[in-house]
C-alpha cells in the first residue's frame, strides 16, 4: 500500500466513524488534493465534509481551529507546510494553547496535516523541515511518520478518543492539535502492511518510536523520508559486519527518548539523521537530552548529527543532491562512530 | 438604479444625478446594449469609469442613530422594540460596566494585578449589542467585551477571580493575564491575545453550528476593533464567513484608536463597513454610542445572519474614552480636552438615561440609588476575591496536554514532588509559599 492510499484510508475510516471529523484546505474536495491525498473523498462524503477553501492559509487554518473549538474535529491540510508559515499564528498560539489559558475548558482537537521538509527541485522557499518548528511548541503534537502504516496508524489515532454528538466540551477525548508532517517524495512509495495494518481498527500511539531494525553497533535515529536511507545504510553496513540498529522515530513530540535512550546503552553509539538544517535541530535535541541523561556514560564516540546543509535549499540539482543525507553519508558518519573511518 | 429612480430630486442631488446618469445609463438598458461579461453578472459598458465608493450616491456610508445627543427620538427613526424593564437592564449594565472598570483599574494602579482594560465610552456599543443577541450565540471577542459576559450574568465574582487568577477563576485557573475571560456555560469563548485571530476562529465556530441542531437558531457573534481590521485574518474571517457560509456576526468597534495609532491612519478607504460588500457581505454602520441604534442594528443584523446562514458586518461608530490599556497613555497622543469634551457632549450612559427619563422610566433617585449599590456591590466582590487562595498548585501542570500525561510534563511535576518532600515542609520560603495555594500543598508533602 502507498503512503498516500494509507493516509487516505485512515481519513475515509475516520469520517465513516465520526460524523464530526471534517476536511478542508486547498483544492482537497473538487480537485482530490494537490497531491491526491483526499481522492475520492468529496465523492463519498459530501462537500460539507470535504470543503474547498479560498487560497488563505492563515483563513482556513483559524476556521479550523474555531472549528475544533467549538466541537468538530477538522483535518487542515496544507498543500506543504511551507504555506503553513502564513497560518502559523494560528497552529502555535491558536491551537496550541488555548486548551491550557482557558484552564482545560476548551480543547482543540484539529490536525494540521501536508507535506513536509525538501521534495526536488522547488528551491529554498518550498524545501523546508519544520519538525524542529513545531516540536518547540509545549501543547503540541508532532509526528513525522515515515511508511504507510505509520501513516495510517498514527493519523486515525488521532481521532480515537473522539465522540460523536457536538458538545462543546468533553472530558472523555482527547483535544490535543497536532501537527502531522508527511513527505512529499514519500507519497507514492508503497510499503508492505500487516494484516493487522489493514484493519479499520488500527492505532499507533503518538510519542512511540519503532525500531525498525535491530543491531548491536551503532544507533541510527531518523524520522520520516530519512529512515528510508538509514535502512539503505544499515543494509550496506551490514555487508561490512556492522550491526547498525535504526529507530523510526515517528513522533517528534512528545520525543520517545526512553527508546533511543535503551539502544544507546546498547550500541554505545548514536548518530541521528535528518532532511531539516542542523541548527536547533530534533538531532541537537536528541544529542542534548542523551547527553543529559544516564545513556552519556554508555558513549564509546561522540554523537553526530546528520542533517541538510546549513543554507537556504539550493535550486541547482548538483547542489541540491548535495544539500541533503543520502546512504553513502549515512554509512560513512555511522563507521566513524566506530572509528572505521574518517 | 432603484434608488436612483425613487430619489427625491434636490437641487444638489440633480447635479449628482445627472453626472451619475452619464455613466450608469441604467442597467438594464446597458444590458440590452452591450450584455454581460461571460462567467459574470458584471454589464458590459463603453465608457472608461473608475468608483471610490460602495454606496449608489458615491459618498459615504451614512450612519444609523435613532437618538439624538440629549436623548430624543430623532425625526423617522426606526426605533427597536424594547420594553421598561429591557431598557432597565441595559441601563443597569451600561453603567454597571465603568462601576467595575474604575475598581479594576485602580487596583491594577496598586499593583494587584498586572494588567487591565477598560471599556470607557463604549458602553453603548458593547451593553446594546449583547442584549440583541441571543444568550446562547457564540461570542468570540478581543478583550474589551466584558459587558458582554456582565449582561449574560457570569458575574462579578467571576469577573474578578479571573484578574486576580484566585482559586475561583472559571476562565482559566489563573494561566491568563488579566480580562481574557472566557466561559463554555456562556458561551463566551476564552480571549485570545494576539489580535484578529478571534475572527477566523468565528467562522469556523459558526460553521460548526450549520453542522449541528443549532444551526438556523444560532450564530457567532464576533468582536474587534478597527485597528484589528487591519490584520490580515479580518480579511480571512470574511472571506471565509462568505465563501464557506457561516452566520457570522461581525461586530467592529471603530473607537477611533488602536493603542494610539488614530482611525484616520488605520485605513484611507471608508472605515471597516466599506469592506463588507468588497466580500458579498451585508453591512451596516451604527452610532455605537445611541445604544438603541446598536439594539437595533444588532438584531437585524443577527436576523440576517442566521436566515442567510453567511457572514454580517456591523461597524459601531464610538470613541474609546479610556486609555488603551493600563500599559498605555493616551494624553501622550491626544489632548485631554478632546477626551472630555467627548465625554461631556457624546457619553452614551447620559444620553440613554435621558432617553429613560423622558419615557418615564428612570428618576434622579433611581440614579443615586443604583450607583450607590452597584459601587458596593463590585467592592464587595473584590474584597471577597483578595482573600481567596491561588489554585491547586496540581493546576500548574494541568491542560498543557489532555489525555494521557505525556513524559515531560511528568518528569517537571515529579521533579517539584521530589523537592516539596524534601524541603516544603522545612524551609521557610516555601511553607509560607504553599500556604497561599488551594489545599496549601498538603498532598503534594504527603507524597
Amino acid at each position: 500500500m502507498t503512503v498516500r492510499d494509507a493516509l487516505n484510508a485512515a481519513m475515509e475510516e475516520e469520517m465513516l466513524r465520526d460524523e464530526t471529523v471534517f476536511i478542508l484546505g486547498e483544492e482537497v474536495a473538487r480537485y482530490n488534493g494537490a497531491y491526491k491525498v483526499t481522492k475520492g473523498l468529496l465523492d463519498k462524503f459530501g462537500e460539507r465534509r470535504v470543503v474547498d477553501t479560498p487560497i488563505t492559509e492563515m483563513g482556513f487554518a483559524g476556521v479550523a481551529v474555531g472549528a475544533a473549538l467549538a466541537g468538530l474535529r477538522p483535518i487542515c491540510e496544507f498543500m506543504t507546510f511551507n504555506f503553513a508559515m502564513q497560518a502559523i499564528d494560528q497552529i502555535v498560539n491558536s491551537a496550541g494553547k488555548t486548551y491550557y489559558m482557558s484552564g482545560g475548558n476548551v480543547p482543540c482537537p484539529v490536525v494540521f496535516r501536508g507535506p513536509n521538509g525538501a521534495a526536488a527541485g522547488v528551491a529554498a522557499q518550498h524545501s523546508q523541515d519544520y519538525a524542529a518548528w513545531y516540536g518547540q511548541v509545549p501543547g503540541l503534537k508532532v509526528v513525522s511518520p515515515w511508511s504507510a502504516e505509520d501513516c495510517k496508524g498514527l493519523l486515525k489515532y488521532l481521532h480515537m478518543y473522539s465522540n460523536l454528538c457536538f458538545t462543546p466540551q468533553s472530558a472523555i477525548r482527547d483535544p490535543n492539535p497536532v501537527v502531522f508532517l508527511e513527505n512529499e517524495m514519500l507519497y507514492g512509495v508503497s510499503f508492505p502492511m500487516s494484516e493487522a495494518a489493514l484493519q479499520d481498527d488500527f492505532l499507533l500511539p503518538i510519542g512511540k518510536a519503532k525500531v525498525e531494525r535491530e543491531g548491536s553497533d551503532v544507533t541510527i535515529v531518523a524520522h520520516s523520508k530519512m529512515v528510508t536511507h538509514s535502512l539503505e545504510a544499515a543494509e550496506l553496513l551490514a555487508k561490512e559486519g556492522i550491526k547498525a540498529e535504526v529507530i523510526n522515530l515517528r513522533s517528534i513530540r512528545p520525543l520517545d527518548i526512553d527508546t533511543i535512550k535503551k539502544s544507546v546503552k546498547k550500541t554505545n553509539r548514536l548518530v541521528t539523521v535528518e532532511g531539516g538544517f542542523p541548527a536547533f535541530s530534533v538531532g541537537s535535541e536528541i544529542c542534548a537530552q542523551i547527553v543529559e541523561s544516564e545513556a552519556f556514560d554508555y558513549l564509546d564516540a561522540p554523537v553526530e548529527r546528520v542533517t541538510g546543509a546549513d543554507i537556504p535549499t539550493p535550486y541547482a540539482k548538483n547542489l541540491e543532491d548535495l544539500a541533503f543525507p543520502d546512504t553513502p553519508l549515512i554509512v560513512k558518519v555511522a563507521k566513524r562512530a566506530l572509528y572505521r573511518t574518517n | 438604479m432603484q434608488v436612483l429612480r425613487r430619489a427625491t430630486l434636490t437641487s444638489r442631488a440633480v447635479r449628482t444625478l445627472q453626472s451619475a446618469r452619464r455613466w450608469l445609463q441604467s442597467p438594464s438598458l446597458t444590458t440590452e446594449r452591450h450584455g454581460y461579461l461571460p462567467d459574470s453578472q458584471s454589464p458590459i459598458t463603453p465608457e472608461l469609469k473608475f468608483f471610490n465608493s460602495v454606496t449608489d450616491h458615491g459618498g459615504k456610508i451614512p450612519t444609523y442613530r435613532v437618538l439624538d445627543g440629549v436623548g430624543m427620538p430623532i425625526d423617522g427613526a426606526e426605533m427597536p422594540e424594547i420594553s421598561e424593564t429591557f431598557a432597565r437592564k441595559i441601563y443597569e449594565n451600561m453603567v454597571l460596566l465603568p462601576t467595575l472598570d474604575t475598581l479594576l483599574y485602580n487596583v491594577q494602579r496598586q499593583g494587584k494585578i498586572s494588567f487591565y482594560v477598560t471599556s470607557y465610552g463604549e458602553e453603548a456599543t458593547i451593553i446594546g449589542s449583547a442584549a440583541a443577541l441571543a444568550p446562547d450565540d457564540e461570542v468570540l471577542g478581543q478583550y474589551r467585551e466584558s459587558g458582554v459576559l456582565l449582561w449574560r450574568g457570569f458575574g462579578l465574582d467571576n469577573i474578578v477571580a479571573q484578574c486576580l487568577g484566585n482559586e475561583e477563576d472559571t476562565s482559566g485557573k489563573g494561566k491568563q493575564m488579566p480580562v481574557h475571560f472566557g466561559s463554555p456555560q456562556f458561551h463566551f469563548l476564552t480571549i485570545s491575545s494576539p489580535l484578529a485571530t478571534q475572527i477566523p476562529h468565528a467562522a469556523g465556530v459558526a460553521y460548526a453550528i450549520t453542522r449541528s441542531p443549532r444551526r438556523g437558531k444560532n450564530c457567532a457573534a464576533v468582536y474587534f476593533g478597527e485597528g484589528a481590521a487591519s490584520e490580515g485574518d479580518f480579511h480571512a474571517g470574511m472571506l471565509f464567513a462568505s465563501t464557506i457560509p457561516s452566520p457570522t456576526l461581525f461586530i467592529v468597534r471603530n473607537n477611533g484608536f488602536a493603542i494610539s495609532t488614530p482611525a484616520a491612519e488605520q485605513y484611507h478607504g471608508d472605515g471597516i463597513a466599506a469592506r463588507g460588500p468588497g466580500y458579498g457581505v451585508w453591512t451596516v454602520r451604527v452610532d455605537g454610542n445611541d445604544v438603541l441604534a446598536v439594539l437595533g442594528a444588532i438584531r437585524e443584523a443577527r436576523k440576517r445572519c442566521i436566515e442567510e446562514g453567511r457572514g454580517v458586518l456591523v461597524e459601531a461608530m464610538t470613541y474609546r474614552v479610556g486609555h488603551h490599556s493600563t500599559s498605555d497613555d493616551s494624553f501622550a497622543y491626544r489632548s485631554r480636552s478632546e477626551v472630555e469634551d467627548k465625554k461631556r457632549i457624546d457619553n452614551p450612559i447620559t444620553r440613554f438615561r435621558l432617553f429613560m427619563e423622558s419615557q418615564g422610566w428612570w428618576s434622579k433617585d433611581e440614579e443615586d440609588a443604583l450607583r450607590a449599590r452597584l459601587k458596593k456591590d463590585v467592592m464587595q466582590a473584590f474584597k471577597r476575591a483578595e482573600g481567596m487562595q491561588k489554585p491547586e498548585l496540581q493546576e500548574m501542570f494541568t491542560d498543557v496536554y489532555g489525555g494521557e500525561e505525556p513524559w515531560n510534563i511528568r518528569e517537571q511535576r515529579e521533579e517539584l514532588a521530589g523537592l516539596l518532600k524534601k524541603y516544603g515542609n522545612d524551609w521557610e520560603p516555601w511553607k509560607s509559599e504553599l500556604e497561599r495555594f488551594k489545599g496549601k500543598g498538603q498532598e503534594w508533602l504527603k507524597k
